[in-house]
């Protein structure tokens, strides 16, 4: 086809159909195809367009679990995919949008520069970027530090569960509520005036209400760098620490993760949010469920790459990107000019096998250059997955959630021939290998068991050893799932987590601990016969 | 046989495959002259020979762009302009995309 243009480069008027492969908008049949999205569609830019946009707002209806009114939090991190969903919001919520999103969305940055090692100019340049993007939005902003988790309440750890009733009912209920208040107002964009209102609040107070609401409020970190940031300059080196104590990049990836989570979910608790909307495309929730299941989270896939993630309770998280790939989205920012800020991460410029998360993404990426069908045949399986046993209410019926995650615990135990069972026994069988017992905040176990590995419990000494302890205070590993255990194992250190971590461990510790103190003072009832251990 | 003339053509970089260039986004290059005209594989060895700052590895993989980099030709699908063999024209626009995690 292109041997057509040979020394007929003179000729710019006729280029442009002469150069294009003379394939067609499979949609509309008329226009010239742009780009390809899977094998053999190919859509001409009005299509593709359409196509796009439709696609969300198909997924938000289809799912009917963002209700008319209700505030929605967005986690923008400034790349192509939280980019694409918060212009696909905005153009929900405009005026000329046919079928109107009815919900209140705000948005929430996490900036994590002090991880990756950016200094101060370039962490505030970009979040300068981001500001202005976010202002154009007309959405109420937060941007949220890195560094606080160093002042985050341990009660972000627990999940508050509101029991659901009928979903369906719930959601008439909320469309009919919404209706009315429409009515009833004088102005029909109630909903705007409202969020008009709260822009104005949120630049300014963001930070004094994020730190005026915690326990741990840190009064000289604001005064150093007068109001600029929220933390202080011994934060950013704690946050360096703390990763710099990790050994592996999939470590650091994870916890960055974890800490993301935390974050985000303390600032939609403490702005009244209860959904929070994340932009992970296909591609990325592909890579994410090979990467989880090689990082021994494959009980909890369902709940990390499925539309919806009930397992904090009182906040929901959807995914409504996950439908596009990385492809796709890329395309729709480019030919339509929605704004992103790239932000190098942890595995900026890193080979690809440094990390289990980055060496599966290469290795998707790869296979899905030579079989196009490779992403969509992994996002389909995640879709028929379905958690085997429930997330179940934590705190009355006793079942325990993992102290980083939030995902239940032992539901690996409840399977004789998992792996996790089998790990468990092999630990239980050579406890001399295995830290046990000791509180968290004399830490440091894993070295001080890793020291005196060969040595005899007896002349060791080492605290986290003792018998007699192990029966009474349950350590700090029996708090964290399979996959989160590894994570921590990887630190050197378990003195440089963040005080909310390390103070809910203890809290749980305390209540194990009294819970197995009065036990024998307990009926117990046929419920409890099955589950004690 | 006649020469190709020199071409010039426009070139981008994004999401992150500006970092292998110093950061810099776009670049106005002029491709010399030389007997059979420009193709996309050619332009990507030049690429490599003239532009890549550093770990050409991470843009370039054989004799093409590393999956999971998308190419535009006048924001157009690459995969509908013949990709590689794709003869280059003057003024023409060509844009790399990472689309990886973390560029
Ligand atoms: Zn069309
Ligand atoms: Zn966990």
């Amino acid at each position: 086809m292109c041997d057509l243009d040979e020394g007929s480069n003179e000729d710019s008027m006729g280029r442009d159909s002469v150069k294009r492969i003379s394939s067609k908008c499979m949609k509309c049949k008329e226009s010239p195809a742009l780009l390809i999205i899977r094998v053999g569609d190919a859509f001409c830019r009005n299509c593709f367009k359409e196509y796009f946009v439709h696609k969300f707002r198909a997924m938000l209806g289809k799912n009917r679990l963002v209700f008319p009114g209700e505030k929605v939090l967005l986690a923008v991190s400034g790349g192509p995919s939280s980019s694409s969903l918060l212009f696909q919001v905005q153009e929900g919520l405009s005026h000329k949008a046919s079928k109107k999103l009815r919900f209140v969305p705000g948005i929430v940055h996490i900036e994590e520069g002090a991880a990756c090692g950016k200094t101060l100019e370039e962490r505030t340049k970009i979040v300068a970027d981001l500001k202005s993007i976010f202002s154009t939005s007309g959405f109420p902003f937060v941007i949220v530090y890195l560094e606080e988790v160093f002042s985050l309440p341990s009660s972000v750890l627990q999940s508050i569960f509101s029991l659901p009733t009928e979903k369906d009912d719930l959601y008439k209920d909320a469309v009919a509520g919404f209706m009315q208040s429409c009515h009833t107002s004088v102005k029909k964009n109630l909903c705007h005036e409202t969020v008009a209102q709260e822009t104005t609040l949120t630049e300014d107070h963001t930070h004094a209400s994020l730190l005026s609401t915690h326990a741990h409020a840190n009064e000289t970190s604001i005064s150093a760098f007068r109001g600029k940031f929220p933390f202080s300059p011994e934060q950013t080196e704690a946050v360096k620490k703390l990763f710099a104590s990790m050994k592996t990049l999939t470590a650091k990836e994870e916890m960055l993760q974890t800490l993301r989570k935390h974050l985000i979910l303390y600032t939609a608790r403490i702005k009244g949010y209860s959904k929070v909307m994340m932009g992970d495309s296909c591609t990325r929730l592909a890579v994410k469920l090979l990467a989880n299941i090689c990082l021994g989270r494959g009980a909890f896939l369902a709940m990390d790459t499925g539309f919806s993630d009930p397992r904090h309770g009182d906040i929901t998280i959807i995914r409504p990107m996950r439908e596009y790939s990385a492809k796709e989205i890329a395309f729709y920012n480019k030919l339509f000019g929605v704004p992103s800020v790239f932000t190098a991460g942890l595995n900026t410029k890193a080979p690809e096998k440094a990390s289990i998360q980055h060496l599966t993404e290469s290795f998707i990426v790869k296979l899905q250059a030579d079989f196009p069908s490779t992403v969509s045949t992994i996002y389909r399986t995640s879709e028929k997955l379905n958690p085997r046993y429930s997330q179940t209410p934590a705190d009355d019926k006793g079942t325990e959630t993992c102290l980083l995650c939030s995902c239940v615990l032992g539901i690996e135990l409840r399977d004789e021939a998992s792996a996790f069972c089998a790990i468990s026994i092999s630990e239980e069988l050579s406890q001399s290998k295995k830290p046990e017992g000791g509180q968290v905040s004399s830490s440091t176990m894993e070295e001080c068991c890793a020291e005196n590995k060969m040595e005899t419990l007896e002349s060791s000494g080492c605290s986290c050893q003792s018998r007699e302890r192990r029966n009474t205070t349950p350590d700090f590993w029996s708090l964290l799932c399979y996959s989160c255990k590894l994570v921590v194992k990887d630190m050197t250190s378990l003195d440089l987590l963040p005080e909310y971590i390390l103070e809910e461990a203890n809290r749980r510790q305390r209540r194990t601990q009294i819970k197995r103190e009065i036990q024998e003072y307990l009926l117990t009832s046929e419920d409890d016969a099955d589950t004690a251990p | 046989m006649k020469m190709a003339a020199p071409i010039s053509i426009h070139l981008e970089f994004g999401g992150g495959a500006e970092l292998l260039f110093d950061g810099v986004k776009t670049h106005h290059v002029t491709l010399p002259s030389q007997s059979e005209p420009w193709d996309v594989k050619q332009l990507l060895e030049w690429i490599k020979a003239n532009l890549l700052k550093e770990r050409p590895e991470l843009f370039i993989q054989g004799t093409t762009v590393r999956p999971g980099i998308l190419v535009l030709i006048n924001d157009a699908d690459w995969e509908l302009m013949g990709e590689l063999d794709y003869k280059l024209q003057d003024q023409d626009n060509i844009v790399f995309i990472s689309t990886l995690h973390g560029g």
